[in-house]
């Protein structure tokens, strides 16, 4: 699995969506991304990645593209 | 033996109540994860411990206040455990002063190491726990964080602080099975406790209806209880360890 098809794989099994779904998804645009599903894919994404976000990285997650900016500070390449 | 399989995380551990704590943990068959903040300040007696109750007892020396060393200790936890299932959050600085005698640079010390420092711990530590779905978390308030004193506004100020973190930590994380409770104790026989004057501590000793100080050892015990599955059910709970003293 490519770190693409994982991290997006992380969004689809945490908030219950489809691939299509994760284009342009921002935090708070879906009922199932609020706070408790925002720690759900946190955790999901870590697991995934084999890394622990800082709290500051944690609050800024706020879309599936700003994540994949983030995850470059943990030297994950989303590609 | 309450502690047997349970990995626990324990601050502040060079002396007084932390110190017994990791001791009693040892003696429960726990593996011990033993902060301190002096590099080596811990090396011998837990050496002794391991030998003497046959268990691991890891040092981690780092101040509580830094959150890199503090994600690093946890990472570390991860990696050799696989899991954490039990955190005090027991370091904790006391300096008192008078209204009107407070410095600024007082209340932030102290509130970055007994109240930032312990939020900080709980959101690392709930990351392990909320993937096993259980743990417990036990916080070490003081008697005058539920009462206040005179002369210790930031410190009642900081360990009441800690009775609101625990109640509220206890709610969100009981969904994951993570139990968070706080122990209160009274007046306990440690350097912290010896640190103020003679005088002083006779006319608190005179308050106290068991009419002696406790032990380490008394508080220990009850971080022992609140970490074993004999608390299974006991959540966002402040148990006072303090023989029915009056402050």
């Amino acid at each position: 699995m490519t770190n693409l098809e994982k991290y997006t794989q992380a969004f689809i099994d945490t908030l219950d969506i489809t691939e299509e779904q994760t284009k342009g998804l921002e935090y708070r645009s879906i009922t199932q991304w609020d706070s408790v599903g925002h720690m759900q894919l946190i955790t999901a994404l870590e697991d995934a990645f084999g890394i622990m976000m800082d709290t500051d990285d944690i609050i800024d997650l706020s879309s599936f593209e700003k994540g994949k900016e983030i995850l470059k500070k943990y030297e994950v390449e989303i590609k | 033996m309450l502690l047997t399989n349970k990995v626990a995380f324990i601050t502040g551990t060079s002396r007084g109540i932390g110190k017994n704590i990791v001791e009693q943990y040892a003696i429960n068959n726990a593996t011990i994860y033993a902060n301190a903040r002096t590099e080596g300040s811990i090396d011998d007696y837990t050496k002794k411990l391991c030998k003497k109750y046959n268990v691991t007892i890891i040092p981690l020396y780092f101040d509580v206040t830094d959150v890199t060393a503090a994600k690093n200790a946890i990472l570390k936890i991860k990696k050799e455990q696989g899991k954490l299932d039990i955190l005090v959050n027991n370091a904790g600085i006391m300096k008192d002063a008078l209204i009107g005698m407070i410095s600024a640079d007082m209340m932030h010390e102290i509130f970055e190491t007994n109240v930032f420092a312990v939020m900080e711990m709980i959101q690392l530590a709930s990351k392990l726990m909320t993937r096993q779905k259980s743990g417990s978390i036990i916080n070490i308030s003081s008697i005058v964080g539920v009462n206040g004193n005179k002369g210790q506004l930031v410190y009642s100020a900081s360990k009441g602080a800690i009775i609101s973190i625990t109640k509220t930590a206890a709610k969100e994380l009981a969904p994951n099975n993570i139990r968070v409770n706080a122990i209160a104790p009274g007046m306990i026989d440690t350097a912290m406790f010896r640190s103020i004057s003679e005088s002083h501590q006779s006319e608190l000793v005179n308050n106290i209806g068991m009419g002696r100080i406790g032990s380490p050892e008394d508080v220990a015990k009850a971080c022992v209880f609140l970490a074993s599955d004999l608390s299974n059910y006991v959540t966002g709970q402040i148990l006072g360890v303090d023989g029915s003293a009056i402050v």
